[in-house]
Order: structure tokens, then C-alpha cells, then sequence
């Protein structure tokens, strides 16, 4: 932490500073109570933060409950991800036209808007850079991503309320912000509320120079701190600390996976809310006339049966291929073919399951009977 | 490996199409054509095993396999499309003038380099043929670096044999062994699956690269011949077939375990990919 950059503000401040953002002409998206649920959508001004509120997690529920206190990042993570606004639901990739017999084929010109994330966690910092490394940092870039992506405002916010279901310490992902941001925030509530602010890039800093703010003591410093290292003691699950790589490898017809399928209803909701997933297929439309058509790039699942169609029948007919594949991709092969897990133990796959199946307890489950059959064979 | 650059697949963007006129058009079978498309502007080279994404405009797209690639980017290249659905239909169906959208190259390529001097076996099931025919038309053009060539390829009945003039022209040069999995006179060839040719084809197990193309049933039993003949899994190149919505690596569709077909492939050596291809289901 560098103390000697930091500073306090006060909760008001917040309100300057989706100002100064705006003032830049960034985009500002933030957390915001929508439908009895934390969503990430454009902010106009502070006041539309969550303040007060919190979310209950369970496997398969969420629920939202008034905190005693006026905090405004008081929740954990809800079921959107910054990915919706990176690798948006849907988008145009390109237009053809017919004209004098040939066709001209537009690229759709890329996201212009420069994007401003209020309140983005550790884990998703995380997840930030895993899609990073897939959309751009591979020999093919996706040029739509690469677009939103570049200049995009990261205020960061150091987590200090874990949800039941969150495991970012397990998996190297959090609770304590570290992978790049432009301004960090540690909420405290202990006393008189205020906001440390960390500087993580010149930018944040011009931004920071707007806000009225105070220098941090060394108290302030030890109580930030202090909100994280309890939020890390405060978590209550974890991903089993074993090569996951190596356990799913060896894994691919462990009897778990019949048990699992048969709890899984292949919904897709895991793929959708989780802030690392990539997979998209694509559609066409045409006018009545074919005389224009275009091309969009949609969300997919790894779950549907459509997935991995070819000629004469989909490769991943059973749900146990396909929870297979998920979970196989997600801990283990995503490292062969990325360079890096695809999970930052943000739960939110257990929370938004509606059987409440948790990836850190199919883990154990094939990590225990990997010993059992390591103990037989010894 | 050949390995396509960013700059090659992307004159325009990433997912964007080039314009491609239907220059010629040749139906081989009842359900299978092949067209040559030149390009309207600008086109690409492609290397032996690699393909293009293949659009028909206001219907889809999906990766077709060069049956004729192009050596320099103003080239025609040459596809050879079964009609199986609604792209792939829609492609063969495609009259001559028609404008269709092609990306590539994709993926990567056969080793035929690497084949240099040693013996070739190329093993076809069906429409497998279409991405080796690259491989044979540069053992005819370099005969002299290469040592026993053979083509091995078999097809449902005699009516389903693609390129049949031009099997006839090859056999003056090279070996070329044909076989149908079920026939009536007057068809006087072999009947039988195409992985029983293996046992009898010219070749040195010690020096041959053999390459395979087709359903993976009728590989799984290629390689197993190719393996009885002592030939290495490090030298049996397979081409495989996966859901393809991008072909540049982003989509997630093509995933085989460890790798992305259309990245990492669609070429691989039965030594990197056969243990992957034993799981159901994978
Ligand atoms: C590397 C590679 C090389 C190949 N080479 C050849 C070759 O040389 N010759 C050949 O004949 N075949 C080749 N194939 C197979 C060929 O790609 C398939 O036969 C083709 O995808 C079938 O598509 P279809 O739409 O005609 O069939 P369908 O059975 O209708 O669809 C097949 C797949 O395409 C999807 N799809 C269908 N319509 C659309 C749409 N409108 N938009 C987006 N997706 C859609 C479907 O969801 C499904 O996943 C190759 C495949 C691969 C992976
Ligand atoms: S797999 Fe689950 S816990 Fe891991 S990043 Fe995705 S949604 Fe979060
Ligand atoms: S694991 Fe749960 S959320 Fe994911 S597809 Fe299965 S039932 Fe749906």
C-alpha cells in the first residue's frame, strides 16, 4: 500500500467523483438496486449507489437486506459482471448491402465511448485480465473488445463483505485490489465513514486532485487494511488447495460426474453471470429482400446442446459432458490454452444456480476420491 | 507449423468477410460441388490443411476445408462443399457469378515439408478427400522429394467418389488405391472400409508421414492399422471437425480438451490428440 499517495475522502466525494469522470466524458457504470437485485448500469450521480443495502447469498439464492449502516459498497458482487459492458450480450460485428451486383460489406465501427467501472471488485480485476488475455492477448484480437477496453476507468473498491459463497482468497483473486486499477477505495465504516483512496495511475491521480480530500494517517492506513484482512478471515469457503489442473486432467470419467448431472438442468445460468465466460456464437438476419443482411455475435453456453453441433449429432450429447467441459475448461484446460484458471472465486455460478451446485464442493468431491483411489493404489 | 499472422486474416477486421465471386462451379456427387471462387478485391494465400470461413450472405457461415488453395493472395481458391444443412446448402447451391463472403486462412497446416524425402500415405474417408487433395497436388508438383506416394481413399458407394477423373490422372504418377463401403456391377473395385487398404500400401513404416482425413470412426481405425504397420503416432497427422462460429480462436466452440481446433488445428499428430480423442464425449 502506498501511504504516502493516499488520501481520505468523505462519502460525498463520491458524488465529484462520478462528476470529474463524466466532466472527462467517460461513461460512468456503477452498482445500483434494480429489481430486488445489485446491477451494474449508468450512473448520473452517487446517490444512486446501493446505499444501505447488502446481498444474502446462499447456493442457489440471493437476496437483498437494509444494512444498519449507510454504506455504499456493503454488498458482495450481484449477477452482473463488468463483462456485459466489455463483451456486451449482443453486438453487430458488420452489415452487407446488395449494390450494382456486388456487396458492401461495413464493419460495425468500434465502441467510441469511453467506459468508467465504479466499484469493481478484486476477483473482477481478475476476471478483467483473464478476458484480456483472451480477446487480446492471443494471436487473433477481438477487435470490439480491444476497443471498449482500451481507456476504460477501473475505481476499484477493496471488498469488505464477502458473500456466503465467495472464495477469491482461495483462489488468489482477493479480497485486497492488485491487479492494475486507476483509483482504489477501501470502505470504512469503524467511526466516522470515509473512503481511502489509492492511486494506481496518473490519471487517478488527476481525477483524485478534484475531490476534496485529506491526507491518510497511519490510523486510517491500519483500519483499511484491517477491512480486508477481516473480509479474507470472514470468508467461509474455499476452493481445495490441490493442482487443479492436474485433478481435472485426470479426472474425465470420475463417477462425480453422473452424480452432478443429475443435479444439473444444463440452464446455462453458470456461463451467463460468470465474468470470465467467452464462449459466443453468432447470428444472421436479413431483410425480406436479402438486399441487406447483418451479422451479430451473441452470449453462448458451453451448456447447450447446440454448442458442439456438428453434422450428425452434438460431440456433448449427456449433461455430464457438458458440466464436464464447463468445469474441466474453467480450473484446468483454460490454463493450456490461455496461460491462466478461468475462476477468480467470485461465487457467483453457486448463487445464480437454481439447484445451488458449487463448484468449490464438485472440486473436493473429485479431489477426495482422486486420494481414495491414490490410497488404494499405494 | 504455417501459422496464420493477424495481418493475413484480417485485411479488414477480424470477423469481417472478403468478397469472393463464384468463378466455376462442378457438381462431383449427388450432394457434393466444387466451386472456384475469385476473389473480388483482394484475396489470400492458404497453405495445404488450412481453411476459410465461409459465408453465405444472410444464412451463416461455417469453415470449409481449400481443396485448391491459392499460392499467392489474388488467386482463386478452390472449396469442395457436401451439402449437409442449411450453410453448407446454401453454398453448393450457389450459382455462378453468386457473391459469397470467405475469412482465412484458419488454422494450421499438414507438415508436408516435414514430410520431405520420406513416403506419403494420404488416407480419405468421403468428403475427408477435399483437405488432402492440397497434399497430393504437392507430392505431384515435387515428385521427386518424395519417396512411395499413395493416396488410400474410400466412399460410401462408387456414386459418392469425388474427383474421379482426376484419381485417374494421379495414378500415372502415384499409387492410388480406392474402396466403397458397398457397390453393384458394373463396379469392378475394391468393397470394404478404407482403414484395410493401410495393410497393403507401398510404404516404409520407418519413413512415412501418413495424413487422414475423414469421419473419426474411419480414423480410429486408420490409425489403429497405421499403428500395426509400426508407423509412430508422432507421424500420423489427423485432421479433425469440431463447431466452428469464429475460426480465429475467440468463440470456444472448437474446444478439444487442452486446445482450440480451429487455433491450435485442425491438424494434429495422433501422438498430441489420440489420448484426447479415446474420451466420449470430449
Ligand atoms: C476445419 C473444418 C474443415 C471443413 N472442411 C470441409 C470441407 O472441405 N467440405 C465440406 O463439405 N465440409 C467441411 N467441413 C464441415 C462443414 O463445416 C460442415 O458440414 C458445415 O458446418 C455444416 O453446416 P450446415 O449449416 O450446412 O449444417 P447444419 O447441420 O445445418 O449446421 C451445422 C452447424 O452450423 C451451425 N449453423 C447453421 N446455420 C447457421 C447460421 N445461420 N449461422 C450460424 N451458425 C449456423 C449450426 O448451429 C451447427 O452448429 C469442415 C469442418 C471443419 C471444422
Ligand atoms: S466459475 Fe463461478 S466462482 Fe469462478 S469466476 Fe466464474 S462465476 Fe465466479
Ligand atoms: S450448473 Fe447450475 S447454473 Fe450451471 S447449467 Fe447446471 S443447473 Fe444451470
Amino acid at each position: 500500500m502506498e501511504s504516502e499517495r493516499s488520501v481520505v475522502i468523505a462519502p460525498e466525494a463520491l458524488d465529484d467523483l462520478i462528476g470529474a469522470l463524466r466532466r472527462r466524458g467517460f461513461r460512468v457504470l456503477g452498482p445500483t438496486v434494480r429489481d430486488g437485485a445489485i446491477v451494474y448500469d449508468e450512473l448520473d450521480s452517487a446517490s444512486e449507489l446501493p446505499i444501505g443495502v447488502t446481498d444474502r447469498q446462499e447456493p442457489g439464492s440471493y437476496r437483498l437486506e437494509e444494512r444498519d449502516d449507510e454504506a455504499r459498497f456493503g454488498y458482495a458482487v450481484g449477477p452482473h459482471s463488468w463483462k456485459r459492458f466489455l463483451f456486451p450480450p449482443r453486438i453487430t460485428l458488420w452489415r452487407a448491402k446488395a449494390e450494382n451486383g456486388g456487396r458492401k460489406i461495413e464493419e460495425e465501427p468500434p465502441n467510441e465511448t469511453q467506459l468508467a467501472f465504479i466499484g469493481v471488485r478484486s476477483c473482477e480485476l481478475s476476471a478483467i485480465a483473464i478476458q484480456d488475455r483472451v480477446f487480446i492477448g492471443g494471436k487473433f484480437v477481438d477487435r470490439d473488445y480491444a476497443a471498449r477496453r482500451d481507456g476504460a476507468f477501473l475505481l476499484a473498491v477493496n471488498c469488505g463483505e464477502p458473500g456466503a459463497n465467495c472464495f477469491c482468497a482461495s483462489m488468489d483473486a482477493g479480497p485486497r485490489v492488485r491487479d492494475p486499477y486507476d483509483l482504489a477505495l477501501t470502505e470504512m465504516l469503524d467511526g466516522e465513514h470515509r473512503f481511502l483512496v489509492e492511486v494506481g495511475s496518473e490519471r487517478g491521480a488527476d481525477v483524485l486532485a478534484e475531490l476534496p480530500s485529506v491526507p491518510a494517517s497511519q490510523s486510517d492506513v491500519a483500519s483499511a487494511l484491517a477491512v480486508t484482512n477481516d473480509a479474507a478471515a470472514r470468508m467461509t469457503k474455499a476452493m481445495p488447495q490441490v493442482d487443479l489442473h492436474a485433478l481435472l486432467a485426470g479426472s474425465l470419467e470420475h463417477p462425480r460426474w453422473d452424480d452432478v448431472a443429475s443435479r444439473c438442468l444444463s440452464c446455462t445460468n453458470c456461463t451467463l453471470v460468470c465474468p470470465t465466460c467467452f464462449c459466443s456464437s453468432v447470428e444472421d438476419t436479413s431483410d425480406l429482400a436479402g438486399v441487406e443482411t447483418a451479422r451479430e455475435r451473441v452470449w453462448d453456453s458451453c451448456f447447450s446442446l447446440d454448442y458442439s453441433y456438428i453434422h450428425g449429432g452434438s460431440i456433448r450429447a449427456s449433461s455430464r459432458s457438458r458440466y464436464r467441459q464447463w468445469l474441466t475448461h474453467k480450473l484446468g484446460t483454460w490454463v493450456d490454452q490461455f496461460g491462466t484458471a478461468g475462476c477468480v472465486g467470485c461465487g457467483r455460478c453457486i448463487t445464480w444456480c437454481p439447484v445451488g451446485i458449487d463448484i468449490t464442493e464438485e472440486v473436493a468431491a473429485l479431489s477426495k476420491q482422486e486420494e481414495k483411489s491414490h490410497a488404494a493404489t499405494a | 507449423m504455417a501459422t496464420a499472422t493477424p495481418s493475413e486474416l484480417h485485411p479488414v477486421g477480424a470477423f469481417v468477410p472478403l468478397p469472393f465471386r463464384v468463378a466455376e462451379r462442378r457438381q462431383d456427387t449427388g450432394d457434393t460441388w466444387t466451386l472456384t471462387l475469385e476473389p473480388e478485391e483482394s484475396g489470400f494465400a492458404v497453405e495445404p490443411g488450412q481453411f476459410a470461413m465461409v459465408h453465405v450472405f444472410g444464412v451463416g457461415e461455417v469453415p470449409i476445408s481449400v481443396s485448391g488453395p491459392p499460392e499467392r493472395p489474388g488467386d482463386p481458391i478452390v472449396l469442395t462443399v457436401r451439402a449437409v444443412g442449411a450453410v453448407s446448402g446454401a453454398i453448393c447451391a450457389s450459382e455462378l457469378g453468386a457473391l459469397l463472403g470467405l475469412r482465412g486462412p484458419c488454422g494450421n497446416s499438414w507438415p508436408i515439408a516435414e514430410a520431405t524425402a520420406g513416403d506419403v500415405v494420404v488416407v480419405a474417408g468421403g468428403i475427408g478427400l477435399a483437405p488432402l487433395r492440397p497434399v497430393v497436388l504437392h507430392t505431384l508438383a515435387q515428385r521427386d522429394s518424395y519417396g512411395a506416394v499413395s493416396v488410400l481413399y474410400g466412399a460410401r458407394t462408387p456414386a459418392d467418389l469425388l474427383y474421379t477423373d482426376q484419381l485417374e490422372e494421379w495414378r500415372s504418377t502415384i499409387a492410388v488405391d480406392v474402396t466403397v463401403d458397398a457397390a453393384e456391377p458394373p463396379w469392378k473395385g475394391k468393397v470394404g472400409v478404407v482403414p484395410k487398404l493401410v495393410a497393403t500400401a507401398e510404404f516404409r513404416p520407418e519413413a512415412v508421414t501418413a495424413f487422414v482425413c475423414g469421419p473419426e470412426v474411419m480414423m480410429h481405425f486408420t490409425v489403429q492399422a497405421l499403428r500395426e504397420r509400426g508407423v509412430p503416432d508422432e507421424r500420423i497427422m489427423l485432421s479433425l471437425e469440431r463447431d466452428m462460429r469464429c475460426g480465429i480462436g475467440l468463440c470456444g466452440h472448437c474446444q478439444l480438451g487442452p486446445t482450440l481446433v480451429c487455433r491450435d488445428g485442425p491438424v494434429y499428430s495422433q501422438a498430441d490428440v489420440g489420448a484426447l480423442l479415446g474420451v466420449r464425449e470430449l
